[in-house]
């Protein structure tokens, strides 16, 4: 405190670039991060029997029922189906769960933002950091079941960081974006629901390409990010291979894409929020 | 510390609130006013032309009635809100007590919940391992501290709040009206934990009711009205003037 150059000096009218500024705070407030993720996963697991089981068993049982729906409904018999479907449910839940979380814990938990200062774009952060938490928790049942099946495992496996860095952001920008508007609407969650139910049926997890009609699948590949990002996922552990140059590129294109515009978006109109909340 | 130097400064301060006139929660609703251009907004202004100067050291109380600004003021100087016109340049670590427990989670134990609260004010768990024994031993929580929150009683909750936010080098103390946290005895103990930091001349910025802790503890007070200073000065000359007014 002898040296007032160490003295913080906060000076409202000096916000250069709102984006850059909360980039900044994020960055030195990511012990909360850390504290709330935590937090999401200790109390969630708390008081229930099988603890934090669940977050294997879950999309594990989903996904064996829609196997066995869906193995005879369309009568795919592919040997690596329920792979297929577990893989492309993990990026699937990923995305819907964190997106979800980033808008709710904004609006109901957000009174903190109007008690003392911290970084706005805390909840959706954090949400991300919890929803990577249960992924690689998800990984587990989903190499169980790839061994299982005898499907090898190979040195593929080491690029699943860059499709989840992919995810992650591409979560991360929809969130924010989604945060932005559910502050100043109620229905924009419910509104959300209904997208999603969609936008599930309009990605490729539960069928596969050769299941759609061309044309449908072509404007699939065209409009709908998580076409890609499922695949980039879901394809060196089916697979067993690293995605081609082009739909790496494809898939980080959609999350910068993404995670600009919810950033910027976000952070434009972030000091309103503690009003709003 | 140079005595002075400013700490904290208002320059031409406001802040308002902009209410539709309508309250129009639901997006649908929204388009379709916006499609009939429907859409109107009033303004509020919750703070108006304010002008404070405080000098590092310095002990300054706010008084005015419920819905005057002062605890908007309070905020302006925490960071949580963001003046809309004019200036706030506040000089030095800021400890806001605006509400204690801010961010506890009632499934978490006290120790958890201290971790937590520690981050929300930007500490780290390991500055906080530092502090922890020390934090508990204030609160007076003895094992209670590996229970949920859920199980304490408001008091308990209230002193580990205050444990925490008050356990800080600081230069710059925000308060809010807090000094009725527990019982007589912990009171008195988190009144002196306040003087303490008078004495090492951590400025106080504080939002009383009580004219008597205005008078006791501040050097000088401004009376808000409105929104809008209504006298500013010595604190003893701004109570009486505020007195005579009720």
């Amino acid at each position: 405190m002898e040296n007032s150059s160490l003295t913080p000096v906060y000076d409202s009218s000096k916000q250069a670039n709102p984006a850059l500024d909360e980039l900044r705070e994020i960055l030195k407030y990511r012990h909360l991060v850390s504290q709330m993720v935590r937090r999401d996963i200790v109390t969630r697991y708390k008081r229930s029997f099988l603890g934090i089981a669940w977050t294997m068993l879950n999309p594990l049982a989903t996904s064996i029922i829609l196997v066995l729906v869906f193995s005879n409904v369309f009568g795919v018999s592919s040997p690596g189906y329920p792979v297929y479907i577990l893989g492309g449910f993990i990026a699937w839940n990923f995305f819907s769960q964190t997106t979800n979380a980033a808008m709710v814990n904004l609006v109901w938990g957000g009174d903190l933002l109007r008690r003392i200062y911290i970084p706005r774009t805390i909840f959706a952060v954090s949400s991300i950091g919890t929803g990577l938490v249960n992924l690689a928790l998800a990984l587990v049942p989903l190499l169980a079941i790839v061994i299982v099946l005898g499907i090898p495992l190979t040195p593929a496996l080491l690029f699943l960081p860059v499709p989840i860095v992919c995810l992650a952001l591409f979560s991360l920008g929809i969130g924010l974006f989604l945060s932005s508007l559910a502050i100043y609407f109620t229905d924009v969650a419910e509104m959300y629901q209904i997208i999603l139910m969609a936008w599930f049926y309009l990605s490729p997890i539960i069928y596969t390409d050769e299941l759609l009609p061309e044309q449908l699948l072509a404007s699939i590949k065209i409009f709908n990010p998580m076409y890609h990002l499922i695949n980039l996922f879901r394809k060196p552990i089916l697979l067993g291979q690293i995605p081609e140059i082009s739909e790496i590129l494809i898939s980080s294109a959609w999350a910068l894409v993404s995670i600009l515009i919810g950033w910027v978006v976000f952070t434009r109109r972030a000091d309103e929020f503690s009003y709003r909340v | 510390m140079n005595d002075n130097m400013e700490a904290i400064r208002l320059d031409n301060v406001g802040v308002r609130y902009r209410v539709p006139s309508e309250r129009i929660t639901h997006f649908k609703e929204y388009a379709i006013r916006w499609l009939q251009r429907r859409i109107s907004q009033r303004d509020f202004w919750a703070l108006k032309e304010i002008n404070i100067s405080i000098k590092q050291g310095e002990t300054f109380g706010l008084i005015g009635p419920n819905g005057a600004g002062k605890s908007t003021t309070l905020k302006l100087i925490a960071r949580v809100f963001r003046p809309t016109t004019g200036r706030v340049i506040v000089r030095g670590v800021v400890a806001p007590l605006l509400e204690f427990g801010a961010g506890f989670h009632p499934e978490l134990t006290g120790r958890e919940n201290i971790y937590l609260n520690g981050a929300v004010m930007g500490f780290t768990r390991k500055e906080m391992e530092a502090k922890f024994e020390r934090i508990v031993d204030f609160a007076e929580l003895g094992d209670f501290i590996n229970v949920p929150v859920r199980t304490y009683s408001s008091g308990m909750k209230a002193r580990l709040g205050f444990a925490v936010a008050t356990d800080v080098d600081a230069d710059i103390l925000i308060i809010d009206e807090i000094l009725s946290v527990g019982d007589e005895a912990f009171r008195r103990k988190s009144f002196e934990r306040l003087e303490d930091f008078r004495r090492r001349g951590v400025t106080t910025l504080l939002v009383s009711h009580s004219m008597d802790t205005i008078n006791k503890m501040c050097d000088r007070a401004a009376w808000l009205d409105h929104g809008q200073i209504k006298a500013i000065g010595e604190s003893d000359q701004i109570v009486n003037a505020y007195l005579d007014d009720q």
